[in-house]
């Protein structure tokens, strides 16, 4: 038996440990958070300066203080849609097809692990593969399109992980609910499964997005420019037939890339330039968490298992 | 059509009018036997109840009505399961497992509504069956959550999640939701298990009422909850159905030794 005195003294000893590991713990949130912040805030007074509405609507330049991102922005947010619209339906079939109709053989697992590690391949890698299939052996060139469709390629492991992954949480009970009323399988995913698991399948998607749009190894490779002063072709237009799929075929430019142009130029002022386009790179990552977080929290709010 | 030699003297006494028997049903998952040739006579707008210990096979007989089995692959079925009037064989291979779904629905151990409105939840079997006019499915829902005893309480509440309902109202929801197609017979699986006393006896009394429009079918391993609602019992032990007979029969007087064993709480 253990007496009274001994178990206080037991108790005081792990009661000591506890909160020292609670102050270790603190200690490295603390260097984590305070080192993220020395980064942000030292980005923040370099590039504040050349934020104006300006450097958003003007062209690259020879000129530092002419010079602006409209080309960058613009190509990444055309790029950001094709990769979206290719890699948001391939993925999310895919992820489905895996899930609910697909054997579980070791054909299956082979794919499931091939998926998983294609998660992890190297981005260049990925604009190797793009620079042989979609350049040279379909010939779509160095454009938005193969651009786009490089980074769906890229996100498309997330996407069919993240949809696996929505699509598993779903308990069987309530499949089993729509197939006892008769439910076929298609009537079972369309009005149950995809619905429940949207949530899950947009975050996925959206941390996808906001991988891709930080690259710039796999679109150098695939050719992407460095200096551009013109805008693709509008995708909407006065005439009919409205929309135009020219912009698919434009040469382009992304945020990353105008970026890293800047900082590897030896002047100062270009140096701002890079500081004050990561600064908007990150408001556009930001803003796409942003809308990951409402997802989540709008759709969990309404479920929970 | 009903072949009365095939059944107990007890039960040719009491009137025999079948909705479904099953004869010589065996169940495979995998290479494991669950079911051994079990025969069992459902009798129409009855509720015929199976009892027996934890893992005898209950709810894997209970699911070769409505081939939920077909679900899941590895499955196999043996012997027949004639659903009357026609006689047909609904666990024929022949037979499309959605088609009898569509016939015979099912109310599970826990509740499991979906995520979706009061409504929705029961309107969704009508919905499957193409039916879309808003005054019909309006109609269908009040009915069927009226026959399951909910109506005055989701009333004012049918565009709400059900998930917000009790434990108890989310059962008698899923009740609701079984019985707006119209099923012929409605298969319960220890449909109080994880309720408190008061809701569970307003499901056994929900029950008592059911049987005078459906036929009903149902798994508990709750003896007297057996001998409170239904009509014919049969007792199952590993796999086999060791003795079928009007509830008060096995009740109070079975012929089988592990019945009386049983009933008595002997085991189990
Ligand atoms: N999906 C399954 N795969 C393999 N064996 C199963 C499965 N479901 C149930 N069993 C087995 O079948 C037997 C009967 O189970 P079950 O019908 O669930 O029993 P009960 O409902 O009477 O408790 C048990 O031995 C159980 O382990
Ligand atoms: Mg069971």
């Amino acid at each position: 038996m253990t007496s009274t005195t001994d178990i206080k003294a037991i108790i005081r000893r792990h009661r000591t440990r506890d909160a020292a590991f609670a102050v270790l713990g603190m200690v490295c949130l603390l260097v984590c958070i305070a080192t993220l912040m020395a980064l942000l805030v030292d980005l923040a007074i370099d590039g504040v300066g050349r934020l104006s509405p300006g450097f958003l609507t003007s062209f690259p330049s020879r000129f530092p203080g002419k010079a602006g991102i409209l080309s960058a922005w613009v190509g990444t947010i055309l790029v950001m849609l094709v990769t979206a619209l290719a890699a948001v339906p391939l993925g999310v079939a895919a992820g489905i097809y895996l899930e609910e109709y697909a054997r579980k053989n070791w054909l299956t697992t082979i794919i499931e692990i091939n998926i998983a590690n294609l998660a992890g391949v190297p981005s260049i890698v990925y604009g190797l593969m793009a620079l042989g299939l979609f350049v040279y052996q379909f010939h779509l060139g160095q454009s938005i399109l193969t651009a786009g469709l490089t980074l769906a390629l890229l996100i498309l492991p997330i996407v069919i992980i993240a949809t696996r992954e929505s699509i598993r949480a779903i308990p069987g009970s309530i499949r089993e609910a729509a197939y006892a009323l008769g439910a076929t399988k298609w009537q079972a995913i369309k009005h149950h499964v995809l619905p429940y698991s949207t949530g899950g399948i947009l975050t996925g998607v959206i941390i996808g997005l906001s991988r891709a749009i930080g690259e710039s190894a796999p679109l150098i490779t695939i050719g992407a420019l460095t200096f551009i002063a013109f805008l693709p072709p509008a995708p909407v237009q006065r005439t009919f037939p409205f929309v135009n799929f020219d912009w698919l075929a434009s040469p382009f430019t992304v945020m990353p890339i105008q970026l890293f142009n800047w900082v590897s130029r030896p002047q100062q002022a270009f140096h701002l330039n890079a500081a004050a386009a990561g600064l908007v790179l990150m408001a556009m990552t930001l803003a796409m968490n942003g809308i990951a977080i409402y997802v989540r929290y709008h759709s969990r709010k309404r479920i929970k298992w | 059509m009903v072949e009365l030699a095939e059944m107990t003297p007890t039960v040719t006494a009491a009137p025999p009018a079948l909705k479904a028997e099953s004869k010589n049903v065996s169940f495979f998952y995998g290479a494991f036997q669950a079911l051994k040739k079990v025969n069992v006579n459902i009798a129409d707008k009855k509720v015929t109840a199976l009892i027996g210990p934890s893992g005898c096979g209950k709810t894997t007989f209970l699911r070769c009505f409505n081939r939920m089995h077909d679900l899941y692959p590895g499955n196999r079925y043996q012997g027949e399961i004639l659903l009357h009037p026609e006689g047909v064989n609904i666990i024929g291979p022949e037979v499309d497992p959605i088609e009898v779904r569509m016939r015979i629905n099912m109310v599970f151990q826990k509740a499991n509504p979906f995520p979706k409105s009061i409504y929705e939840n029961v309107a969704y079997g009508l919905r499957i069956r193409e039916t879309n006019s808003r005054s019909v499915l309006d109609g269908k829902v009040e009915q069927a959550l009226r026959h399951a005893a909910l109506w005055d309480e989701v009333k004012d509440r049918l565009q709400n999640l059900a998930f917000a309902l009790s434990g108890g109202q989310q059962q008698r929801l899923c009740i609701a939701r079984a019985l707006a197609t119209d099923p012929e017979i409605v298969l319960f699986d220890e449909p109080t298990s994880a309720l408190d006393p008061i809701a569970t006896a307003r499901i056994e009394e929900l029950i008592g009422e059911l049987k005078k429009s459906v036929t009903i079918l149902i798994v508990t391993h709750n003896m007297q909850q057996a001998a409170r609602v239904s009509d014919y019992t049969g007792f199952m032990y590993l796999g086999e159905l060791v003795e079928f007979d009007v509830t008060g029969k096995i009740f109070t007087n079975p012929s089988n030794k592990l019945t009386e064993d049983y009933v008595t709480g002997r085991f189990g």
